[in-house]
C-alpha cells in the first residue's frame, strides 16, 4: 500500500530536499476561510498539510491552538464538516498528502469504522492522535492501517531507546517527532538537541522523521529541516490567522493572505535548508 | 445490563487499566513512560511493608485516622426509617477525604524522587490537603484551579496560599474542574521530569483510579471494623456522593463483594437533569477524556459539554472509569441530587446534628429523605460525610441572604 504520503517523501528524497508541513485548524475562523486556506498552502510551498480536527478539551496544545478549536467549534465546524473541507480540496488537489491531527473522543463518537471509512473516501491519507499512544493501538491504529490510512506516531524526548520500538512498530507515513517536552507554541527546539534525537530514532526506523512544536521562523525552520526529513509548524500559522481577524473574530480580506505569505516565508526557509543527511 | 457478571467486582482493573470498557491510558506519548515508571514505582510500594508502616504512622498521628462512624440519632428519628451512621470523613485533617489518597500519592512521589507536585482542584479540597503534605514534606506546590472557583471557594483559596503553594486561576473553557485538569495535564507534559500529578479523584490515565483508590479504601475497611462493634454486623447499605467518586470508592470498595449490601452514589443534578447538570452517568455516555474511558457529558460531535453543580467538586462532566463499570454491571445504584436538594440538605444536617457538611457531601444527605424512611429501623444506612462545610458558609449565605430581600 503506497499513500500519497509515501509518494510525497519519496519524491522529496529524489530531489534532495526536506518537507515543509503545515497544520492549520479544520473551521477557523470558519468552514469556507479554512478551505481557502488549506487551498492556498500547497501553492506557498507546503508539501504536506495537517488539519487539526477540533475538540473541546485538547490536552497537548498550548493557548494559541485551544483558541484555534474553540473558534472553529463557536463557527459550528465538527469532525463531519471537516471530512467535507477534505472532500472540497481533494476536487483539486489530488496529489499533496492530507494528515488528520486532533483528539481521539470526536472519532471514537462518530464511530472508528465509519469514520475510517469516510476519511479514506474523502481523500485524507494519515492520522495524528494525541492522545493515543502504542498501549491502545487495538482502537483505532490497528484499524486505520487495515483501513489504508498511515497512522503517525508521535515520538517525544521522554520516548528512550528501550521504548522507541514499541512507539515505532505500527507507524507509517512518517514519525512526528516532539522535539520539546510540553504543549504546542511553547519553548524554542534547538536544532543541535533536535538533530540528535533525529539520527537515534533513524537507527531505529527507514521512515521518513518530522520535527515539530517550537518552530516559528523560517531560520528555525531550516535549521531543522537540515537534520530532518520535515518540519512542522502550527503555532505560528495559526498566530498569523488571528492576527487577521476583525475584533469580532470574523475572516477578513487579508486572513487568507497572511497564512500564505507567512508559509511562503517558512517554505523558502526550509528550501534554503542543505540536503538532509541521509 | 451487561449479562457477564464478574465472579468479583474488586478484582479490576487488569494489566492494561481497563474495568470492563472503561479506564485505560489515554495519554499523550510525552507522559506514557512517566506514567509506566508510576505504575511500576506504585506496585513496588504497594508490597513493601516499610510503605505501608510509614503511611500508617502519618494516617494515624497527623490525619487523625480512624475518622468516627457516629450514629446520626436526631436525623434518624426525623426521617423515621433506617438507622443512620455518618462516616465523619469531615473530621480529618483539611477538613475531607481527600487528605487519605494525597498522603500516599506524596509518599509515593517521594520514593520516584519527586521534587515538584502539581494538582487540580475544584472545591479546594484537594488542592488543600496536596499544600499541606506539601508543606509538611518541604516539596514545591503548584494547583490549578478553574477562576469560577477561586471565586466561589475562596477560603480554601486563602489556605492554600498559606501553605504556601501557588495557585494558578485557569482562564480556559468553562473556568472550573475539568479546565483545571487540562492545564495541569499541560503542565505536567512540560515539566515532566522533575513533577509528580497528584490527581484528587478516581479518575485519569491507569494507574490512577487504581491507586486513588486504594488508598481511599481505608474509609471502607474502617467502617466495616466500626459497624463490626458498634452492631456486630456488615451495615444494610452505603451512600455517598459522587464527583469523580473518589470518596465512593473508597467506602464502597470493601463491600463491593458482600452482595447484602445496597450501595447508592449520588451524582450532582445541578438545575436538574433534563437542565445544566453534572450527572455524567445519568445524563451522559461512554467516551474519552483525560486519560480514560468513561461516561462523560458530551454533544453528538464527541465535543465535551459543561457541567453545572452548585458543588464546586462535584463539577465536572465525568466520572472514574470504575463507577461507569459499577453502574453498567449493575453492583451500584446512581441516583443524583439536585442543587436545591443539596441546599436543603446542608441545612438540614447542621440544625438537627450540629455538623455543617460540605455542599458536595450535603447531595448524598440529600438522598436519605428517599432511601431512609422506606426502609427498617434496624437497617443500617451508612453516609459518607466526605468533607465538611466551611469553605461553603460564605456563598450559602450569600444565597439565603439573597432569597430572604
Amino acid at each position: 500500500m503506497t499513500t500519497r504520503i509515501d509518494a510525497r517523501f519519496a519524491e522529496l528524497k529524489k530531489q534532495g530536499r526536506s518537507a515543509f508541513v503545515t497544520f492549520v485548524m479544520a473551521g477557523d475562523p470558519d468552514a469556507r476561510t479554512s478551505l481557502d486556506i488549506i487551498k492556498a498552502l500547497p501553492k506557498a510551498g507546503a508539501d504536506v498539510i495537517e488539519i487539526g480536527m477540533p475538540f473541546t478539551d485538547p490536552m497537548a496544545d498550548g493557548p494559541s491552538i485551544q483558541a484555534a478549536g474553540l473558534r472553529a467549534l463557536k463557527g459550528g465546524m465538527t469532525l463531519r464538516k471537516t471530512l467535507e473541507m477534505v472532500r472540497g480540496f481533494r476536487k483539486e488537489d489530488n496529489a499533496t498528502p492530507l494528515v488528520l491531527m486532533g483528539y481521539y473522543n470526536p472519532i471514537y463518537i462518530y464511530g472508528v469504522d465509519k469514520f475510517l471509512a469516510d476519511a479514506k473516501a474523502a481523500g485524507v491519507d494519515g492520522l495524528i492522535i494525541v492522545d493515543l499512544p502504542p498501549e491502545e493501538d487495538t482502537e483505532l491504529c490497528i484499524p486505520a492501517m487495515k483501513a489504508g490510512l498511515n497512522f503517525i506516531r508521535l515520538a517525544t524526548p521522554t520516548t528512550d531507546d528501550k521504548r522507541l520500538p514499541a512507539v515505532l512498530a505500527n507507524t507509517s507515513g512518517f514519525v512526528y517527532y516532539v522535539a520539546v517536552t510540553g504543549i504546542t507554541g511553547s519553548a524554542a527546539a534547538d536544532s543541535k538537541v533536535v538533530g540528535e534525537a533525529v539520527a537515534r530514532i533513524k537507527r531505529h526506523t527507514d521512515l521518513p522523521i518530522c520535527v515539530g512544536f517550537g518552530i516559528r521562523t523560517p531560520e528555525a525552520a531550516r535549521a531543522i529541516a537540515e537534520n530532518a526529513n520535515g518540519s512542522v509548524v502550527g503555532t505560528a500559522l495559526v498566530d498569523a490567522l488571528k492576527g487577521s481577524l476583525d475584533a469580532e473574530g470574523r475572516a477578513t480580506a487579508k486572513t487568507v493572505a497572511a497564512v500564505a505569505d507567512l508559509a511562503s516565508a517558512l517554505a523558502q526557509g526550509v528550501r534554503g535548508a542543505r540536503q538532509a543527511a541521509e | 445490563m451487561n449479562q457477564n457478571l464478574p465472579n468479583s467486582y474488586r478484582s479490576g482493573p487488569d494489566e492494561r487499566g481497563h474495568f470492563g470498557i472503561f479506564g485505560g491510558r489515554f495519554v499523550a506519548e510525552t507522559l506514557m513512560p512517566l506514567i509506566l515508571d508510576l505504575e511500576k514505582a506504585y506496585v513496588e510500594a504497594k508490597a513493601d511493608p516499610s510503605f505501608q508502616a510509614e503511611m500508617n504512622v502519618y494516617l494515624k498521628d497527623y490525619v487523625g485516622r480512624p475518622s468516627p462512624l457516629y450514629f446520626a440519632e436526631r436525623l434518624t428519628e426525623h426521617l423515621g426509617g433506617a438507622k443512620i451512621y455518618l462516616k465523619r470523613e469531615e473530621l480529618n485533617h483539611t477538613g475531607s477525604h481527600k487528605v487519605n489518597n494525597v498522603l500516599g500519592q506524596i509518599m509515593v512521589a517521594r520514593r520516584m524522587g519527586k521534587k515538584r507536585i502539581i494538582a487540580e482542584t475544584g472545591a479546594g479540597q484537594h488542592g488543600v490537603a496536596t499544600a499541606t503534605l506539601c508543606a509538611r514534606f518541604g516539596l514545591e506546590c503548584v494547583v490549578y484551579m478553574g477562576a469560577v472557583d477561586v471565586e466561589r471557594q475562596q477560603p480554601n483559596v486563602i489556605r492554600m496560599e498559606m501553605l504556601g503553594a501557588k495557585v494558578i486561576p485557569v482562564q480556559s473553557g468553562a473556568r472550573t474542574l475539568k479546565d483545571a485538569m487540562n492545564d495541569a495535564l499541560r503542565d505536567w507534559v512540560t515539566n515532566v521530569h522533575n513533577t509528580f500529578y497528584c490527581i484528587g479523584t478516581v479518575a485519569g490515565p491507569h494507574p490512577y483510579p487504581m491507586m486513588v483508590r486504594d488508598f481511599q479504601s481505608i474509609i471502607g475497611h474502617e467502617t466495616r471494623q466500626q459497624m463490626q462493634q458498634a452492631e456486630g454486623r456488615l451495615p444494610d447499605s452505603l451512600v455517598a456522593c459522587i464527583g469523580g467518586g473518589s470518596n465512593a470508592m473508597g467506602l464502597f470498595h470493601p463491600f463491593l463483594d458482600d452482595p447484602s449490601v445496597e450501595i447508592f452514589g449520588v451524582e450532582a443534578a445541578g438545575h436538574g437533569l433534563t437542565q445544566l447538570h453534572a450527572a455524567s452517568l445519568a445524563g451522559g455516555r461512554p467516551g474519552v477524556l483525560h486519560g480514560n474511558r468513561t461516561y462523560l457529558l458530551m454533544d453528538d460531535d464527541g465535543q465535551i459539554e459543561e457541567a453545572h453543580s452548585i458543588s464546586a467538586g462535584l463539577d465536572y462532566p465525568g466520572i472514574g472509569p470504575e463507577h461507569a463499570w459499577l453502574h453498567e454491571t449493575g453492583r451500584v445504584t446512581y441516583l443524583s441530587a439536585t442543587d436545591e436538594e443539596a441546599l436543603a440538605a446542608f441545612q438540614l444536617l447542621s440544625r438537627l446534628e450540629g455538623i455543617i457538611p460540605a455542599l458536595e457531601s450535603a447531595h448524598a444527605i440529600a438522598k436519605l429523605s428517599e432511601l431512609a424512611p422506606q426502609r427498617p429501623k434496624d437497617h443500617l444506612m451508612v453516609v459518607n460525610l466526605s468533607g465538611r462545610g466551611d469553605k461553603d458558609v460564605p456563598q450559602v449565605g450569600d444565597i439565603l441572604k439573597g432569597r430572604k430581600k
